[in-house]
């Protein structure tokens, strides 16, 4: 019976987590006036001058360079934390173990508030460079939990065997272990864009007057949200669907090479 | 919880034993990331504790606070924001309840009911994970309308006489926790996704060789070796929801759905009253740190973090 059951509640599920999304790509069609609240009859409009209302590419560009910014800054510091905390025996491991969960069972309004405490003690000039140090500080912890699933599937004797071939750390670093665990680094890094990307709570925080794409919508909400908040989003979705069919398509390719030897 | 293994290689070998080994050079690697979180995640967390503890300047401008050991701001701040701490919790909880019992099948149906079938498989990770590239806030706003008064779905629940005339779901504890276990059910999908892929197949068939009802089998095998996921799941929904403030205002009405984090946020930035800011979000910090220390010993899954 539970079998049976399996495929409804699961489809349903889909339904649910899907519903919200299909309305909003819906809406980015709608011809929307003012308040893009209500459905107004089909429009290509906001698609064809998604820069139309103010403010909201200014916005989209923020997040974008908040983005790639935190992005790469915590992917690297991740990696090398993730490198040293699966490969290295050290006295203070289950420490920085704990240091490295901790962010990420606080939540995010705790971790905003804390920021912003010190941003405040110190004076310090809210904007781009507050929002790329939050941000940087909660990826981390997501970039070193996905790439130390990795590094722990590696064989250490790999690097043993580019050793013994005198290789020198340096370069068994770059041609043999760094390779290996790029998978693992991209989806860290897909995760940190996507985790910074769309945070409100921590950015709201520590942004002062800079505004990224979800403070804009979250601002605009109270008003009236332009139908072109709904392309921008619309296209980041399609354009994510297309990046993850991808990545899946190469690394199914890869495990069938993999498995024919 | 790794979400690695879901989010990028579905599955993949099993780890090979990854023995640690003594090297001087681990030093270079670890220092960086340390020094990071040590600038921008304890000093931070320090400085708050004590925030939480000033006093107003005498005779100051609202928003000016000397340093203080004033530990009376946390007996007023619960005295006056406990409703909005215990409601806190207890949306998280059903919320995540409500994504385990939604996000269990649908991680069982991804990675049992579809293995072998690496496009489904492939295609149905794609819609847990694309919600994530739309704006939360935006999905949270199309949440508000899907409840409206005037949508289908209110039409039909009043049709169905599961609504009473004139009950509402936009503004209610309802339609919040039904926004909470939405935003963050793909966390709870994809740790369980995670460890219920990782199961020899081979495990199942031997149960049922050994006449074990497939019922059975769930419980005594599946079950407990997906264990793993379902506390990663638990807790990476329960976390973000507790503090979550967005669902409650965009969903809720204020009077009997507001959470701590609408509390703290308004605290911080309309009344500039930093000590009780601070000394909630502390509250909350260590509620959450006690919680999900118990919760991971007494699942005895201790090697997740």
């Amino acid at each position: 019976m539970g079998e049976a059951l399996v495929p409804v509640i699961a489809g349903l599920a889909f339904l649910y987590l899907l519903v919200p999304v299909a309305y909003t790509v819906a809406f980015s069609f709608n011809d929307a006036g003012k308040s893009n609240l209500v459905w107004r009859g089909f429009t290509l409009d906001a698609w064809r001058n998604p820069c139309g209302a103010p403010q909201v590419c200014e916005a989209f560009a923020h997040s974008l360079q908040v983005g790639v910014a935190s992005t790469v800054i915590a992917t690297a510091l991740g990696t090398l934390l993730a490198i040293a905390l699966v490969r290295f025996r050290f006295r203070g491991r289950p420490l920085v173990n704990l240091l490295v969960f901790l962010p990420m069972s606080t939540p995010e309004v705790v971790l905003g508030a804390a920021l912003l405490a010190q941003f405040l003690s110190l004076r310090v000039q809210l904007g781009f460079t507050t929002v790329v140090i939050a941000h940087v500080m909660f990826c981390i912890s997501f970039v070193v939990v996905t790439v130390k699933a990795r590094v722990a599937s590696l064989d250490p004797a790999l690097e043993e065997a580019a050793a013994d071939l005198y290789a020198t750390p340096w370069h068994a670093f770059w041609r043999v272990t760094f390779p290996l665990l790029l998978p693992g680094i991209a989806a860290a890094a897909l995760l940190a864009f996507s985790l910074s990307f769309d945070d409100f709570i921590i950015t709201n925080f520590n942004s002062g007057a800079f505004t990224t794409f979800p403070k804009f919508v979250y601002v605009s909400a109270a008003r009236g949200i332009p139908p072109q908040a709904n392309v921008i989003s619309s296209f980041m979705f399609v354009l994510a669907l297309v990046l993850v069919v991808v990545f899946q398509v190469v690394s199914s390719v890869r495990a069938g090479r993999r498995q024919r030897g | 919880m790794s979400l690695a293994v879901a989010l990028g290689e579905g599955g993949g070998p099993p780890p090979a034993a990854s023995r640690p080994t003594r090297t001087r050079g681990h030093r270079p690697l670890l220092l960086p990331g340390l020094a990071y979180l040590a600038l921008f995640f304890v000093a931070p967390v320090a400085v708050l504790l004590a925030t939480s503890l000033y006093v107003p300047v005498p005779g100051g401008d609202v928003g000016q606070y000397q340093p203080a050991l004033h530990g009376q701001n946390y007996v007023d701040a619960l005295a006056k924001f406990w409703p909005q701490l215990v409601r806190s919790f207890g949306f998280a909880l059903m919320a995540t309840l409500a994504a385990l019992a939604i996000g269990y099948p649908m991680a069982y149906a991804i990675a049992v009911r579809a293995r072998g079938r690496r496009l489904l498989q492939g295609l149905l990770l794609v819609l847990v994970v694309a919600p994530f590239f739309t704006s939360f806030i935006l999905r949270t706003i199309a949440w508000k309308q899907i409840l409206a008064d005037d949508s289908f779905v209110v039409a039909a629940l009043h049709w169905l006489h599961l609504l009473p005339p004139g009950g509402r779901l936009t503004a209610t504890p309802f339609a919040v926790v039904c926004g909470l276990t939405y935003n963050f059910l793909p966390f709870m999908v994809l740790p369980i996704y995670a460890s219920l892929e990782r199961l020899d197949p081979r495990m199942l068939e031997a149960g049922a060789d050994l006449y074990a009802s497939p019922f059975t089998t769930f419980r005594t095998v599946t079950l407990p070796l997906s264990m793993p996921g379902v506390v990663g799941g638990t807790l990476l929904t329960f976390i973000p929801a507790s503090g979550d403030y967005v669902n409650s205002s965009l969903l809720g009405n204020n009077t009997n759905t507001s959470m701590i984090g609408q509390v703290i946020d308004a605290r911080f930035f309309k009344v500039l009253d930093y000590p009780t800011a601070a000394a909630l979000s502390v509250v909350l910090m260590v509620a959450i740190l006690v919680l999900v220390g118990a919760y991971v010993r007494r699942s005895g899954t201790e090697e997740l973090l």
